[in-house]
């Protein structure tokens, strides 16, 4: 992976100075059964194709923000923060993307 | 042994430069390459083949194929034709078992062949298995090119820059020059970069050499090879003047010494002033090899023949040598005695750059080349790379053998012949692709540089084929070799030190690692460390924690959406332990969290965690779009723990507070000022005894250890390391996440069922708990304590009836308790108080009781004290 992101906040960026965080998933609303439970925690959708996904500008401003990306091509058709969005209200962040560390 | 002053002559014959071969002195001439010089002192046998131990001598001299890689200055794999002379260097040859000379390797080019064919090492040295470890033992030594010095360390410092052109020309030849000249007359920031040449700036661009560009990766992206330095470069626009690349031609005897591409005719002569041979034969598809006839007049070699193959195309073509040296090569029957030949195939485009951008290589049938075409936008190729060639005529994929002649090479790298090539076919490798794989072919040193356009002809004629519709194998990166170094860039070993690490050192602390932190084990003897906070006082530096400030009006809300817990009953001034979850239940992180004001939290993490959670946090935010902000204060702030009995009267001593059990009561959060620093005193209790965590600015990190023990001498405080702090903890059942929880943990299984809230009406992980409860619990998270003294291995099996049905998580010896006791995972039938247990150990079995209250202190008396 080599291509170029923009961060909302600073610009076109080397994807190395980002972290990746998965697809966007969606948080049930109300008290799901263990169907929908897993399915929200452990199952996405991995499509080939343009893929609304999350990212943190981590060695830059620090923002988390969406990525419109074909992940076929690593085409990215737009960024924007979640903010700018309220369709976006129910996505979740997933643990599996965040990096685990050994905690002392 | 050189000639007269030549008009391009590159060595400057007033500065002889002194080197070493084989420890013998070899001198050259600033300007010389080793390689050169080493060819003025009669050397003509430069490396010993891949396989079979052929002697090899320059056939390209342009750093394009494999024959002169050598050793240098312990560095292996050195293509000596291109390596510039330096003072003392020390060369030496590779890959042979005595000397170039004398290898006792050729034996495989001798007896080797029906042992040593294509693909030898998937059939031969099989059976009888039992021999296995002789054949792999023999084949380890025997295989690869050169050796690294193990011992060697690191040796050199690489960098990497990150760079930016507006117009990036690769290829210093004459188009690629000319098309930077215009680009920067246009007024564009131009770069090139020349694999020769001088670096610096001429007025007009930029120029980087010697370097290389190794690829064009997604995004434009295109690293080069500087030496020390890695360049990744983003341009807007690339333009690839690579140029093109003499092939060879296939016949017998086509790898003997004497057999030159024409380049290397020319830098011999013009640049080095070196006379090639004596008597030389030009077969030739094209005008550029034919004149190399004015370099060998030039040199007083006589021209015994010259073969055009666009005009008279001879059948039969084969070399003959003796001891691996051209002898005579014999055409259409006549038998020419020579010590050289040089031999042009034409050329091909060096289109490889070009490929990897996504360019279209097609095959042009009338000039027998490949060609690139439908380049992507911003990528542009100029002059022979882009195809622009004199025409030459397609040479035969093969010319027939004359009796006795040797071995017909289609890549000289990997010594692969005709004869594999045509067996593999026949063993049924019909794709260019899966043929490569097999045989290896283009996948040597040269990467395809000589044999990638030899073996599609090749592969082409056996199947009856064009060229076009066997196409070509994927061109990958890195276009020219690269040393790891180089890719690695500089050692980095990031290390965070405490504003109070000096003191350590200065105690004479075992430090060690915790992530990227670094922090004392222990001082003198942990075991005693950890006692005398039972007796006395002990300080502990745990600055590392993670120390993040969540404010706003929201703040409350926030965490109770973020923690299983409830934070907004909390009085202003109270502490509750917390654990961090995620939706899947599973335990991320912990700490305790006070809070300081109506709309302010103060979170401390794990030592590691900080920079985990706070992302954590700030990625929910980024959906929740909460009124509330944290700020990570991990590095402003410093933090010591005060612990033991006699705490109090040493906080007594230095706080400008209450600190009488009423006025700091165990878990209150008081801020105040200590030896007249500003702190924030939490009354907490991680290792078991009265103790007080002290944060304040990191600036006063010393001042404030030195205060404690000063003050604290006569109540004999002591500071203690990480490892007592382990034993305290687990003398409480005080759990460390990720050594006592893993990814399948949740609060509820690993005891701590008062902190999951399930009645709120939501927060992160409440339905996978929610779930936990109602299918029950399938382990739990206990201690134990051993019945005998064996404290056991950390990771090690529970066992039930011979079965594995558990794994301790933490095993210590306690100094105070005087026992071993542990904390492990076990099924919840053994998850009882005074439940027996096996454990494993090396010498067997060991028994041991589980407990389900903490060793030291059960109710929690001294902590409150």
């Amino acid at each position: 992976m080599s291509f170029l992101l923009s961060c909302p906040n600073c610009g076109p960026r080397d994807v190395n100075e980002y972290a990746y965080a998965g697809e966007v998933t969606s948080r049930p609303a109300a008290s799901p059964d263990l169907r929908e439970l897993t399915d929200y925690v452990y199952f996405r959708r991995n499509v080939a194709g343009v893929q609304r996904e999350w990212w943190y500008h981590r060695f830059g401003c620090e923002i988390w923000f969406l990525a419109a990306r074909d992940t076929r091509t690593n085409e990215v058709l737009k960024t924007e923060l979640p903010a700018s969005s309220t369709a976006e209200a129910m996505q979740a962040p997933q643990e599996a993307a965040v990096p685990d560390t050994p905690a002392t | 042994m050189r000639l007269p002053a030549q008009p391009g002559e590159r060595i400057d014959r007033a500065r002889p430069v002194r080197f070493f071969f084989e420890g013998r002195s070899v001198e050259g001439f600033e300007g010389d390459t080793i390689g050169s010089a080493l060819f003025a002192s009669g050397r003509r046998v430069f490396s010993r083949s891949f396989k079979y131990h052929r002697r090899r001598g320059l056939l390209c001299c342009s750093g394009g194929c494999p024959n002169c890689m050598m050793r240098v200055d312990g560095v292996p794999n050195v293509r000596v034709c291109t390596e510039p002379v330096r003072e003392g260097a020390q060369v030496r040859a590779q890959n042979v078992l005595g000397s170039l000379e004398r290898d006792l390797l050729a034996a495989v080019d001798h007896f080797g062949g029906p042992f040593t064919p294509v693909g030898f090492y998937y059939r031969t040295m099989i059976r009888p298995r039992r021999l296995w470890p002789l054949y792999e033992k023999f084949l380890r030594n025997v295989a690869g090119l050169g050796r690294l010095d193990e011992h060697a360390g690191r040796s050199r410092r690489f960098d990497t820059e990150h760079r930016r052109a507006e117009v990036l020309v690769i290829g210093g030849g004459r188009s690629g020059r000319r098309a930077a000249g215009s680009a920067a007359a246009a007024g564009r920031q131009v770069v090139l970069v020349d694999e020769r040449g001088a670096p610096g700036a001429n007025g007009e661009f930029e120029v980087l050499a010697p370097a290389r560009a190794l690829g064009i990766y997604e995004g434009g992206l295109v690293p080069v090879d500087a030496g020390s330095v890695l360049y990744r470069f983003r341009a807007e626009r690339i333009v690839v003047a690579t140029g093109a690349l003499e092939q060879p031609l296939l016949f017998p005897g086509n790898d003997l010494v004497g057999v030159h591409l024409p380049e290397a005719v020319r830098r011999l002569v013009d640049e080095w002033s070196l006379k090639p041979g004596e008597r030389a034969v030009i077969v030739s598809a094209d005008e550029r090899g034919l004149a190399v006839a004015d370099q060998l007049q030039r040199a007083g070699t006589s021209v015994v023949a010259r073969i055009d193959l666009r005009s008279a195309p001879p059948r039969q073509l084969a070399a003959r040598g003796r001891r691996g040296r051209l002898t005579s090569v014999v055409v259409d029957g006549r038998e020419l005695e020579c010590d050289m030949l040089v031999m042009s195939g034409g050329r091909q485009p060096a289109y490889s750059l070009l490929a990897q951008a996504g360019a279209r290589i097609e095959y042009d049938a009338d000039r027998g080349i490949f060609v690139p075409s439908d380049l992507p936008p911003n990528v542009e190729a100029v002059g022979s790379a882009a195809g622009e060639l004199e025409p030459a005529a397609v040479p035969a994929a093969s010319f027939d053998a004359a009796e006795g002649a040797g071995r017909c090479f289609v890549c000289v790298c990997e010594d692969v012949t005709e004869k594999d090539m045509k067996r593999a076919i026949a063993e049924g490798f019909d794709s260019i692709e899966l043929a490569k794989r097999y045989t290896t072919v283009t996948m040597g040193p040269c990467q395809g540089r000589l044999c990638h356009l030899p073996a599609i002809r090749l592969f082409a004629r056996e199947h009856e084929a064009d060229e076009a519709s066997i196409g070509t194998t994927t061109a990958r990166p890195p276009w020219a070799p690269v040393s790891l170094g180089l890719l690695a860039g500089r050692g980095h070993e990031p290390a965070k030190r405490t504003s109070i690490h000096h003191r350590h050192e200065e105690a004479g602390a075992t430090m060690m690692w915790t992530g990227h932190w670094r922090r004392a084990h222990s001082y003198e003897h942990a075991g005693n460390e950890a006692l005398h906070v039972h007796r006395a006082v002990g300080v502990i530096d745990v600055s590392t924690l993670g120390k993040l400030l969540v404010q706003g009006p929201d703040a409350a809300r926030f965490l109770e959406l973020l923690y299983p817990n409830r934070f907004g009953d909390m009085k202003v001034g109270r502490i509750r332990y917390a654990v961090l979850g995620t939706d899947a239940g599973r335990i991320m992180d912990d700490g305790t969290i006070a809070r300081l004001g109506e709309e302010q939290y103060y979170v401390t993490t794990t030592s590691t965690g900080a920079d985990t959670v706070i992302e954590w946090f700030e990625w929910w935010n980024a959906v929740w779009g909460l009124d509330v902000e944290t700020v990570n204060l991990t590095g402003a702030l410093a933090a010591v723990n005060v612990a033991g009995p006699r705490s109090r009267e040493l906080l007594g001593r230095l706080a400008h507070v209450d600190t009488s059990n009423e006025g700091i009561s165990y878990l209150d959060a008081k801020e105040a000022l200590v030896a007249g620093v500003p702190c924030l005193i939490l009354r907490i209790g991680f290792v078991g005894e009265l103790g007080y965590e002290l944060h304040f600015p990191s600036p006063y990190g010393e001042y404030v250890w030195d205060t404690l023990l000063e003050h604290g001498a006569d109540l004999g405080i002591r500071p203690f390391g990480l490892e007592p702090q382990r034993i305290l903890r687990l003398e409480k059942m005080h759990i460390l996440i990720g050594q006592d929880t893993d990814s399948e943990s949740n609060v509820l299984e690993a005891g701590m069922p008062w902190i999951a809230k399930l009645d709120k009406d939501d927060f992160v992980g409440k339905w996978a708990l929610e779930h936990v409860q109602e299918r029950g619990f399938r382990e739990q998270l206990v201690g134990f304590e051993m019945t005998d003294g064996v404290v056991p291995a950390e990771g090690g099996q529970i066992v039930l009836g011979g079965r594995p049905v558990g794994r301790v998580t933490s095993a210590r010896l306690s100094p105070y308790l005087g026992r071993a006791i542990g904390m492990a995972w076990v099924p919840p039938e053994l998850a009882r108080e005074g439940a027996e247990i096996e454990i494993k150990v090396n010498s067997g079995l060991a028994s041991a009781r589980v407990r389900l209250k903490p060793f030291f202190d059960p109710d929690g008396e001294r902590l409150r004290s």
